[in-house]
């Protein structure tokens, strides 16, 4: 095997929350060498957790393999393995958690548990040039505004019931769209959305900073249902009250905590749409709006090599026999001694 | 003069009539679709007087309402000379600071006696008068709701207020805020929003 970074130090990282399992090398001074994602795609609905977790187990060995092979370094050089800890699905989390463990076993190197939403921001603070912005961090699990605010990111708003992305996700499904070749759920529906014209009346819930989607939700598919909208128009009503919901909020936040950057991150973050609107508010705020490029807005292994390198300096280290697994650990549980603020 | 550009409406201080009013203005906002924007702003327009004067009924501070225009979705009302609580608290002492939050729970308990749903409670939207009141102020994402849900993540969002804007003294401040909710509302009832604010958090 052809070893080009000698010297270096370097962090594997093993993703597992939800239905990717990924693995990422890092070298501690923040370059990525390899982000191996593995999706797990269900025949039909959702995720079953059990059902992707089986696969993280079946493709766990070759995906380190391929990550490795694809770094080009020896095993030797990795510094220390980092997992996602939570939050996320039970199974799949264990699935990950116990790859980790035995990697760093393995390779005698310290084991770090990393909190998936601080990856997440990290890992868009490193690839999208925000140094401390408000992030709207918008997934299939998740719906969070947060910001940096004296050694934690704090959570500013959030959904009060289910993700923004399993609204969406759920919808297109009742309403029976399917994903595409390389086209996921949501980008169906953005699709959709775009021939769409005629705004239709949706519940719109914000309160205060926090949001509910799951009264909108049923609306939505009862007004599909009653078949008297087109599908495109509906898609883009359901786009359009979402992401203004979600824009509103982030406004809120920026308002609020006076930061110069919007950072946009997570599954949905690839919306065109919701792009759009974000950066007119970063705008009007005069912040610079960046978005986290869709390889490292996915779930993926990069982000928590990344987050491990920053953990492991400040020797948030955990020890294997310790390292369970956190199914509904809070972002702002987590202390962040690496932001400068 | 704009003395607040907010996410949801600018603040004006004007002269109106010889007084020091405010000029609430839900300006259009243009990441959002005409109709939905319309919709938005003039619900909240018609709504945020209309519950102004019903927590005024129910014992707690609010500015008068002076004059609604809603084509321009613009209220006029009372100005409020004070402090916001959110710029004073953390300034205050640990006795002074008690006496405030229990207040402010207390004001909390008679809304919610009411089905009023503030909707927004930061200490950004309570402001201290010189004579000693607590003046809430900005209803405009405020609802009625019997519901115990309701009741729940209202006390929840402001929970969450002191954690991230009070850090220092969350927890203490928080406890004072549901000392005087009980207060106002009687232990049950108390008791019964408090339970469903932690089910929230979980």
């Amino acid at each position: 095997m052809p070893v080009h970074h000698s010297a270096a130090s370097y962090c594997l990282g093993i993703e597992s929350t939800a239905d990717d399992f990924s693995v990422g090398i890092l070298s501690f001074d923040g370059e990525v060498l390899a982000n191996v994602i593995s999706a797990h795609v269900p025949e039909k609905g959702g995720i079953h957790p059990r059902e992707a977790a089986r696969h993280h187990a079946e493709v766990a060995g070759k995906t380190v393999e391929d990550a490795l092979q694809k770094a080009k370094i020896e095993p030797r050089r990795i510094q220390a393995v980092a997992f996602s800890q939570g939050p996320g699905m039970g199974p799949c989390l264990r699935t990950g958690a116990t790859a980790a463990r035995a990697l760093a076993a393995y390779l005698q190197v310290p084991l770090v548990g990393v909190n998936h939403c601080v990856a997440h921001i990290e890992i868009g603070r490193l690839v999208a040039g925000a140094g401390d912005p408000v992030t709207l961090y918008v997934s299939g699990g998740n719906t969070i505004v947060s910001a940096f605010e004296a050694g934690r990111y704090r959570v500013f708003g959030e959904t009060l019931d289910i993700a923004v992305g399993n609204c969406l996700d759920v919808f297109a499904r009742e309403v029976g769209l399917h994903p595409e070749e390389r086209m996921p759920l949501g980008a169906v529906v953005e699709k959709m959305a775009g021939e769409g014209q005629n705004y239709v009346s949706l519940p719109y819930t914000v309160k205060g900073m926090d949001l509910s989607f799951s009264g909108l939700l049923t609306a939505a598919i009862q007004l599909f249902q009653e078949e008297e909208h087109r599908l495109e128009d509906l898609c883009f009503s359901l786009q359009e009250t979402v992401f203004s919901m979600l824009t509103e909020v982030t406004e809120r936040a920026l308002a609020h905590t006076e930061k110069t950057e919007v950072l946009l991150t997570g599954g949905v973050a690839a919306n065109e749409r919701l792009q759009s609107m974000l950066n007119q508010i970063a705008d009007e705020h005069n912040a610079r709006f960046c978005v986290v490029p869709k390889e490292y807005a996915l779930d993926n292994g990069a982000m928590i090599a990344w987050t491990g390198i920053l953990a492991y300096q400040h020797d948030m280290t955990v020890p294997i026999e310790k390292s369970f697994v956190k199914l509904k650990w809070r972002l702002d549980d987590v202390c962040v001694p690496w932001h400068g603020g | 003069m704009l003395i607040k550009k907010g996410a949801e409406a600018s603040l004006y201080l004007e002269k109106w009539h010889n007084r020091k009013v405010i000029l609430k203005r839900r300006l259009p906002k243009k990441y959002r679709v005409y109709e939905l924007d319309e919709e938005i702003r003039s619900y909240r327009t018609i709504h945020e007087p209309q519950i102004i004067q019903r927590a005024k009924k129910a014992g707690v501070p609010t500015p008068t309402i002076l004059m609604v225009d809603l084509a321009e979705a613009t209220i006029v009302m009372e100005f409020i000379n004070g402090k916001q609580i959110k710029q004073v608290l953390d300034d205050f002492s640990s006795e002074e600071r008690c006496r405030l939050c229990c207040l402010i729970g207390k004001l909390i308990g008679r809304l919610h006696n009411c089905g009023i749903i503030h909707g927004d409670l930061t200490t950004s939207n309570m402001i201290l008068t010189p004579d000693g009141r607590v003046v809430f102020v900005d209803f405009g994402l405020s609802e009625h709701s019997p519901e115990l849900e309701a009741m729940g993540v209202d006390l929840h969002l402001m929970k969450r207020a002191f954690q991230s804007a009070h850090y220092k003294h969350a927890k203490t401040s928080f406890g004072m805020v549901m000392k005087g909710y009980a207060e106002a509302r009687g232990t049950e009832a108390a008791k019964n929003v408090i339970k469903r604010v932690m089910e929230i958090e979980k």
